[in-house]
């Protein structure tokens, strides 16, 4: 590390957000010809950290240089004159717009818009790391990870040699994600820096050379990654030692629960969302399900909580005793006042399960808050059970009249998955329950759903990190493309064969 | 190129200030904004300032008389803003205001003018209180329906139904005028003060002020503590949570939407029978627009809406006595007022954020 010298470095960064210390004298050296992974929980500062590099934010205090001079990246655009890109987490790209069109977007070149000459400077730029994009294709018809590729080159046309990517991996396929990091060494071998944010243990080993780990704001240590592993890495980033297994207790009893027949399901605009899926999920089991990003997950999802209109088929709830009872047609307030408790954790959390401007009390109202005849609402219940949620759950928060969208990421999804198996469901959908969500948090829901299926609740996970699927689920639905690829027992499922599953129906359906 | 400094200020988001500095700022913004006036006063003018303001509240405070009209356009203003809130709160931009309370002088006076002599004096009132709540909800109601089904622009629909309302008006009063080819009506049944409000307590604006105390509060805890209230802000705050907890969208915008008109046709109702007694298109005089800004600066809160349109209703009459006093013309006065509110809207500013400078970056 000696014989290099640093591409950035960031010293006693400090930046607060109200009485929130996001980043606290934070030290960092990116260094050229090298991938680091800069690692962290939830809230520990690594987004705020790299937004002051790249111009989103202005650090209170500290010192920035880019190659030994001293700098003050005072807008993204400065950030950019200084070789730096950042990749964000959500795109931001215009979806009528071609790839082309996006990518010279807010340039200042002199003299006419020469849209040829962009495509093929595009063009050299794919062929020298190997990406594959077509500067002609609008957005909307991109799939998820070739839009990040599109981000990517934007960043590169730009002249960028320190390349800052958050997240990069959250919403790739296992193919998807090798192909990224194949791209990204050749970055490397080609002298740039790149930094990498991720969660995800197994890529950080894979691809990294070094790790910076921060904690609570502040700077813990960086190294080799070569030198350390998984456990120490994680033991690092919480501060204590975790083990990292997933329970998977064998289920007890399970009955069929919810039996889904031959379900037709068309998006408003018409486009097949799912095709004939048929599958039963039962009590006291986790059903995962697996698939690439947009492939209906979604609306199967929603289809069973009474929220999205279905063509054709057919959604039953069992009793215990046998009895059928149809939830189609059904919706979620009428499906309540059948006696059937289901839980739905959705994707997303702050626009969907929860509103982000109330506190922490009222959002525990949205479920209950119609109980009883009377005018006005119930104000102690919810605040009873939102400081027995705060407690049990262990939530991170001032109080409970803060508004959710002040919380951390974790704390979001423990408010609301509280909330959501409070009322002691027999059925629990959840859609991506950890993502965003550090290892601390992510295994306290792999725990509060654990103890839900011992409890003899059916649980619909969808999930992405196909590791975690892997080793949480009793059997593992996979869809490609809105269709069923598969239903394979967890036990024993190997990683690549539900990869090649999620994409082998695709063929000319993926694009979805 | 200064690349080395640091920029001069940067903008930092503060944590939520505590109340009383909150309105330290607020007080301190008003006090400026004076010190502004008064400067502006004396170099264009060269009146005293100090005598300026103290005519100001002359115009609003200086007989009983003006106190009670400052007092019932207060009431008058306040009514309407009460009205917007809960679409406002449901991120439903009711700027038809104006049109839902004009309708509802149209119902007041037409009952007035065709029954007034053929139903006794209380059965007419509830009447006339009937029609105008009735025409403005089905007034808010239109473009609601048409916003719940086809998810239609509520601005720009009840910015439009202002003017219908204003045409329609305007075609009464033509049927309905007195005397022939005066274009106006005059002052309805003078004579037999039918359909007129009774006078209750000190003075003839006193029930008036009454009935929207009462509202007031009303809707305060409508808002804050019932089902209802607090649906209004789950589907403001995200219609797709409040779908997933099953509320039913389309029926809460109507719902609440015929409220607000209702309220507005009762401030119609208010105006005609309770104070003007006729009929113009410029009854509604403004406040259906000026009722947004008291609604926003009072972040929707009933309570605090007092104050703000106290200070709207209190500005204005102070103004428009210096335009009088001294010589100065109206737009002076809309100078004044403009200053005071460009104020009062600016600090908001400074109590979301604080400016941070260069030489001030040690204290942390």
């Amino acid at each position: 590390m000696d014989n290099k010298t640093a591409a950035v470095t960031m010293r006693n960064i400090t930046k607060t957000f109200g009485p929130v210390v996001a980043n606290d004298k934070v030290w960092l050296d990116i260094y050229r010809g090298e991938i680091l992974a800069l690692l962290g929980e939830n809230g520990s500062g690594k987004t705020t950290l790299m937004n002051m590099l790249s111009g989103i934010y202005f650090p209170d205090e500290g010192e920035i240089t880019v190659d030994g001079k001293k700098v003050v990246i005072r807008s993204p655009k400065d950030a950019f004159d200084l070789g730096i890109g950042m990749i964000h987490q959500h795109f931001k790209l215009v979806d009528v717009l071609t790839a082309a069109e996006n990518i010279v977007l807010g340039l200042k070149e002199p003299g006419r818009l020469d849209l040829k000459a962009a495509a093929k400077r595009i063009r050299e730029i794919c062929d020298a790391y190997g990406f594959e994009v077509d500067p002609n294709q609008k957005i909307y018809d991109m799939s998820v990870s070739q839009k990040q590729t599109v981000e990517i080159v934007k960043v590169l046309y730009r002249g960028a040699d320190i390349l800052i990517l958050d997240e990069p991996t959250a919403v790739l396929t296992p193919q998807e994600t090798d192909k990224l990091f194949a791209v990204l060494r050749n970055m490397r071998n080609d002298g740039k820096a790149i930094v990498i944010i991720t969660h995800k243990m197994n890529e950080v080993e894979e691809l990294s050379d070094r790790v910076a780990i921060l904690r609570h704001g502040q700077f813990i240590g960086d190294m080799p990654t070569k030198k350390t592993n998984a456990q120490e890495m994680t033991n690092m980033m919480v501060g204590h030692a975790v083990t990292l297994n997933i329970n998977r207790p064998e289920p007890k009893d399970p009955k069929p629960r919810i039996e889904v027949k031959n379900l037709t399901v068309r998006s408003i605009d018409g486009i097949l969302k799912l095709e004939d899926v048929s599958f039963t999920a039962c009590s006291g089991e986790i059903l995962g399900v697996a698939g690439i990003s947009g492939c209906g997950q979604k609306e199967l999802l929603e289809a069973i909580a009474g929220l999205q209109p279905v063509e054709s088929g057919s959604i039953e709830y069992i009793e215990d005793d046998g009895s059928r009872e149809p939830l189609l047609g059904k919706d979620p307030l009428s499906i309540a006042q059948m006696g059937v408790s289901l839980s739905f954790v959705p994707e997303d959390r702050l626009g969907m399960g929860l509103v982000a401007n109330m506190d922490l009390a009222d959002n525990m109202m949205l479920r209950s808050y119609r109980r009883g005849r009377s005018l006005f609402t119930d104000r102690k219940s919810p605040k009873a059970l939102a400081e027995d949620v705060v407690q049990r759950l262990e939530v991170n928060t001032p109080g409970i009249s803060t508004p959710v969208r002040r919380l951390s990421g974790g704390n979001v999804q423990k408010v609301l998955v509280g909330r959501e198996i409070s009322s002691a469901p027999t059925v629990l959908l959840t859609a991506y329950a950890v993502r965003g969500l550090d290892i601390n948090s992510s295994y306290t829901i792999y725990d509060l759903i654990n103890k839900q299926k011992e409890a003899g609740v059916a649980v619909i996970f969808v999930g992405e990190d196909l590791d975690v699927l892997l080793e949480l689920s009793d059997r593992i639905l996979v869809l490609c493309g809105g269709r069923v690829s598969g239903i394979v027992p967890g036990r024993g499922a190997k990683k690549r064969e539900v990869g090649m599953m999620m994409t082998r129906l695709g063929g000319g359906k993926e694009d979805e | 190129m200064n690349k080395q400094r640091d920029p001069l200020f940067h903008i930092v988001k503060r944590a939520a200030l505590p109340w009383y500095k909150a309105w330290g700022i607020r007080a301190a913004a008003i006090v400026l904004a004076l010190i502004l006036c008064a400067l502006i006063t004396t170099l264009i003018t060269g009146e005293d300032p100090i005598q300026v303001y103290v005519t100001i509240f002359e115009g609003g405070f200086g007989t009983a008389r003006r106190a009670w009209i400052l007092f019932h356009n207060l009431a008058m203003l306040l009514i309407v803003a009460l009205a917007v809130t809960p679409a406002f709160r449901m991120r439903f931009w009711n700027i038809g205001g104006e049109g839902q309370v004009l309708i509802g002088c149209l119902a007041s006076a037409a009952c007035m003018i065709t029954l007034g002599d053929k139903l006794p004096n209380g059965v007419l009132l509830a009447v006339m209180a009937l029609a105008s709540i009735l025409a403005g909800a089905v007034w808010a109601g239109i473009p609601a329906i048409f916003k719940a089904r086809w998810n239609t622009n509520e601005t720009l629909f009840t910015l439009m139904m202002n003017y219908v309302a204003t045409q329609l008006a305007a075609f009464f009063i033509i049927i309905w005028e007195v005397p022939k080819g005066s274009g106006t009506i005059g002052i309805i049944n003078q004579s037999t003060m039918a359909g007129w409000l009774p006078q209750v307590g000190p003075s003839k604006y006193f029930l008036n002020i009454l009935i929207v105390a009462v509202l007031t509060v009303l809707m305060y805890l409508y808002l804050n503590y019932t089902k209802h209230g607090y649906e209004i802000a789950v589907v403001g705050e995200s219609e797709r949570t409040a779908r997933y907890v099953g509320i039913k969208v389309g029926r809460v915008i109507i719902r609440t939407l015929l409220l607000s008109g209702a309220i507005c046709g009762l401030a119609g109702f208010l105006l005609v029978s309770g104070s003007d007694h006729t009929l113009t298109t410029s009854l509604a005089g403004g406040r259906g627009f000026t009722a947004v800004m008291v609604s926003w600066l009072a972040k929707f809160n009933p309570l605090f809406m007092i104050f703000t349109s106290f200070l709207l209703v209190f500005l204005a009459r102070g103004a428009a006595e210096i335009s009088t006093s001294f010589g100065l013309n109206q737009s002076f006065s809309d100078i004044l007022t403009g200053v005071i509110l460009f104020f009062i809207i600016g600090c908001e500013f400074f109590i979301n954020y604080k400016l941070s400078f260069r030489s001030a970056k040690k204290e942390g």
